[in-house]
């Protein structure tokens, strides 16, 4: 492990070959970055190109395994967010972390309320909150609740907080996802001053439109890695979306069997308020239907409504030419729909109860013989599956203690237990090891070819074209378009993935310095 | 770079398979494993037991043993009923409360509406059975926290038991009522198997029956439970009715016990009852436990109150005693835990 050697001594936020792994998996490597006072760097890349880490790096939310960071020339090693705090780095975060029950100020102050002889002095801190809002343009009270706020008031209370600490270095992690165009206008403008008054951003966003205007420079992240690096904001998006995606894929994923005809599952105008809308799609017997997006597109949100998780608000959903009301999941196993859920750990697995026991959660009432579930019928369909998807690790110990692959492996036992007519697997090989990821695809075949309507939700290109018969691509919770096999390639589907955030804003000119 | 993580990478491995070695070869990473294997509570039981052999005479006779089941006989029916609340995730408070309304009211329905005994009885039973169910109620669609729906039903049986006899006590029920907790068979009180029989239908239920099994998994992750079809609210419901139902029939074999009905009678096994559960390993936030456990920590609570009893220990430092009990149970009971998930 080489250190490099850095003898800058320029004023600003130099990162070099930041790297980071969990559990032996590498997430960011050799990445670097450069933040000049008063320019904006725009970071871009595909769902996990490790953009959250690397920020998450320089605000002191993990440490890197290696690599180098320099502030103004001085070695930069923050241990904790307040650590880099105190140097002047703060991260906005895409998600909105307020205590809902305090009021505006005391959020903006949390952890450094103002004092006066031992007690807080609010007169100075609803004043100081006032003027740092006013400066955002803002016209919130600084004594309101904020649970009583919408989001978007939320989101620039998040960046008032930042801002009262005079950083010199801001990173925006997807600022505008949570708002609307003429929040996002605003922000805008207060990224704009900032910058203007001499702050190094770094600006996290999907919405390449945004970053391409705002940006003095781009990097580009793809699997971890540097991509690309443009010393200007203006990159055609073509480009860019290129350098998101294009890699090499590893699995050689081979075409998969021809479909039957018979249709087993169509959605008609299926919709849930405020979250997504319009949806329309049939899959046939043997065929598999991948679902691509960026984060946030309502992919998930329209798989959990088919397998009843949450309830649709309109449309209408058909299982083998017969109408049906999916009102809660056991209407969906009933219908025949299984679901792999996005999030293992939390919607999947009882981590505390061994395989068995997971595996047959949903089906102990069919299981029974003469009334009673015994051991002998569950530990006979446990070492069917356990053969069939090669699942390791002892049997009587806790899913929580296996490894990831295995984890996801039991999982998607869980809903092959009953043969399903529907099998939904949302993100099916996030966060596993090649081998099981190889085993997770040849099982995913082997339903299909065996007559299952598969439905993939994939942020990972590479898994949602190579397996996929067709792709449907959804951007801002619409459906953007269904691609064929054929013309589905990682820039068409990124390009559908990216359009439609209908951005009516009108940015402001950024001046040439 | 590539060269220094694969190396950190086999260090940790080996370390990690060095670890496993020491653990599974040696006599003493054996006995270790064995001994993790062993529930704290009954290592503990053991220990009070023959402390208590060696500090009284009279501690170990049958006599005195057969005393301590029944004694505890309803405190371990309520400790099943809270049990199964606790596995769900929940809490429920009014199961002492449900005691003494459920008894109060067969007894009054007896005694002052001048009903027939059976059906009072019954209608006692189902009085249990129905403030429970309301309680389940209140914590699945009335969306209330378990905590607070109980202790609603706690303040407002006590209140109603009081009530409805203004107070009074009623005693003199049927012969064969007081039988129940007198009778013994082979030198063993009908009370002990009535509460054995208990704890075991409750194990069968927990373990055969889909519906018994699905507590853990609601206790475990309610939503992955949803997912997997499970019928949560229904199954919670069932669990407060059952509770309530438990904390009924211990009403009645302590009006049988005393011949009487008494308006605040189970006010003050509540905590008692939590103890029990919480002695026998069941975490409070819910989705393990089990009724082994929890049969031990009653034999716990019992044979340490019957000990302090016998070697002339004033009964108000009892309580004392048990909140240390408490204490050392659940720290080792945690250090054991975290030993079997290997340090992960």
């Amino acid at each position: 492990m080489a250190e490099t050697n850095l003898t800058s001594t320029a004023a600003g936020l130099i990162c070099k070959g930041l790297t980071k792994s969990y559990n032996g998996i590498t997430v960011v490597e050799n990445v670097d970055l450069t933040v000049s006072p008063g320019k904006i760097v725009g970071l871009v890349g595909e769902n996990g190109a490790g953009k959250s880490t690397t920020s998450s790096m320089i605000a002191g939310l993990v440490q890197p395994d290696s690599g180098v960071m320099l502030l103004n020339g001085e070695p930069y090693q923050p241990k904790s967010p307040k650590d880099a705090l105190d140097n002047g780095v703060v991260l906005i975060h895409q998600e909105i972390r307020m205590v809902a029950g305090l009021s505006v100020a005391e959020n903006i102050f949390i952890g450094r309320l103002p004092r006066k002889n031992g007690v807080v002095d609010t007169d100075r801190m609803f004043a100081e909150s006032a003027e740092v809002l006013g400066r955002l343009g803002s016209k919130i009270d600084p004594k309101r609740i904020v649970g009583e706020l919408s989001l978007a008031a939320q989101q620039e209370i998040e960046i008032a907080r930042a801002l009262s600490r005079k950083p010199r270095f801001i990173i925006f992690d997807e600022p505008s996802s949570s708002l609307g165009d003429s929040e996002t206008q605003r922000v805008f403008e207060q990224i704009i001053a900032l910058k203007e008054a001499g702050a190094g951003i770094v600006y996290i966003s999907h919405r390449l439109d945004e970053v391409t205007r705002l940006a003095d420079s781009i990097v580009c992240l793809r699997d971890g890695k540097p991509a690309a690096t443009w010393n200007t904001g203006k990159v055609d998006h073509e480009d860019i979306v290129k350098a998101m995606v294009g890699r090499d894929f590893t699995y050689g994923h081979s075409k998969p069997a021809e479909a039957q005809d018979e249709v087993v599952v169509k959605v008609s105008g299926l919709g849930r308020q405020g979250v997504f809308d319009g949806i329309n799609f049939e899959v046939r017997a043997g065929e598999i239907l991948g679902i691509a997006g960026l984060v946030g597109a309502g992919r998930t949100e329209v798989v959990r409504t088919i397998a009843g998780s949450d309830k649709a608000t309109t449309g209408q959903i058909t299982i083998s030419g017969k109408p049906v009301t999916i009102s809660n999941p056991r209407d969906g196993i009933r219908a025949g729909v299984g679901m792999v859920p996005e999030d293992r750990k939390t919607q999947g697995l009882l981590l505390a109860r061994n395989s068995m026991e997971n595996m047959t959660l949903p089906w102990e009432k069919k299981l029974t013989k003469s009334g009673l579930v015994t051991a002998a019928t569950l530990s006979k369909i446990y070492k069917k599956q356990r053969e069939d998807l090669d699942i390791r690790g002892q049997a009587a110990v806790a899913v929580g203690r296996l490894s990831g692959g295995n984890q996801q492996k039991v999982l998607l036992a869980k809903w092959l237990i009953e043969r399903p007519k529907v099998l939904i697997l949302d993100e099916p090989t996030r966060g596993v090891d090649v081998g099981a990821k190889m085993t997770i695809y040849n099982s995913i075949r082997q339903l299909a070819s065996e007559g299952v309507a598969v439905i993939v939700v994939s942020s990972e290109l590479e898994e949602v074209i190579g397996l996929s018969h067709r792709i449907l691509v959804m951007s801002a919770g619409r459906q953007q378009g269904i691609l064929d096999r054929d013309e589905a390639t990682p820039e068409t589907v990124m390009k559908l993935a990216v359009q439609g955030h209908g951005l009516t804003v009108s940015l402001p000119i950024i001046r040439n310095n | 770079m590539s060269v220094s993580e694969s190396s950190t990478k086999n260090i940790s491995i080996s370390l990690k398979a060095s670890k496993t070695v020491t653990n599974s070869n040696t006599e003493k990473g054996r006995f270790k494993r064995i001994a993790s294997r062993i529930p704290g509570p009954l290592v503990g039981l053991v220990a009070i037991f023959v402390l208590l052999s060696f500090l009284s005479p009279y501690f170990l006779t049958q006599n005195n043993l057969m005393n301590v089941l029944t004694q505890i006989a309803p405190t371990g029916v309520m400790a099943v009923g809270a049990f199964l609340v606790i596995i769900i995730g929940g809490i429920d408070l009014s199961i002492g409360a449900v005691l003494g309304f459920s008894s109060m009211v067969m007894a009054w329905l007896y005694k002052v509406e001048a009903w027939p005994f059976e059906v009072s009885l019954l209608v006692g039973l189902l009085v249990g059975a129905l403030i429970g169910f309301i309680n389940g109620i209140l914590a699945t669609l009335g969306k209330l926290q378990p905590f607070i729906a109980t202790l609603a039903t706690m303040s407002a049986a006590g209140g109603l038991s009081v009530f409805i006899t203004n107070g009074n006590t009623e005693n003199g029920f049927p012969a064969w009522f007081d039988a129940i907790t007198q009778s013994t068979f082979f030198g063993i009180p009908l009370q002990a198997f009535i509460l054995v029989g208990v704890f075991l239908l409750a194990a069968f239920w927990l373990k055969f029956r889909p519906e018994g099994r699905a507590l853990f998994a609601i206790g475990g992750n309610e939503e992955v439970a949803r997912l997997s079809g499970v019928p949560v609210r229904a199954t919670k419901v069932m669990v407060y009715t059952l509770a309530g139902l438990l904390g009924a029939v211990a009403g009645l074999l302590v009006t049988s016990r005393l011949d009487s009905a008494q308006p605040t009678a189970g006010a003050s096994d509540l905590l008692n009852v939590i103890a029990v559960v919480v002695i026998g390993g069941a975490s409070l936030s819910g989705g393990s436990g089990s009724l082994l456990g929890t049969f031990v920590g009653l034999l716990i609570i019992g044979v340490l109150n019957n000990g302090l009893a016998l070697l002339g220990v004033s009964s108000n430092l009892q309580p004392v005693v048990l909140g240390l009990v408490i204490v050392a149970a659940v720290m080792t009971d945690r250090k054991a835990s975290k030993a079997q998930a290997g340090g992960h």
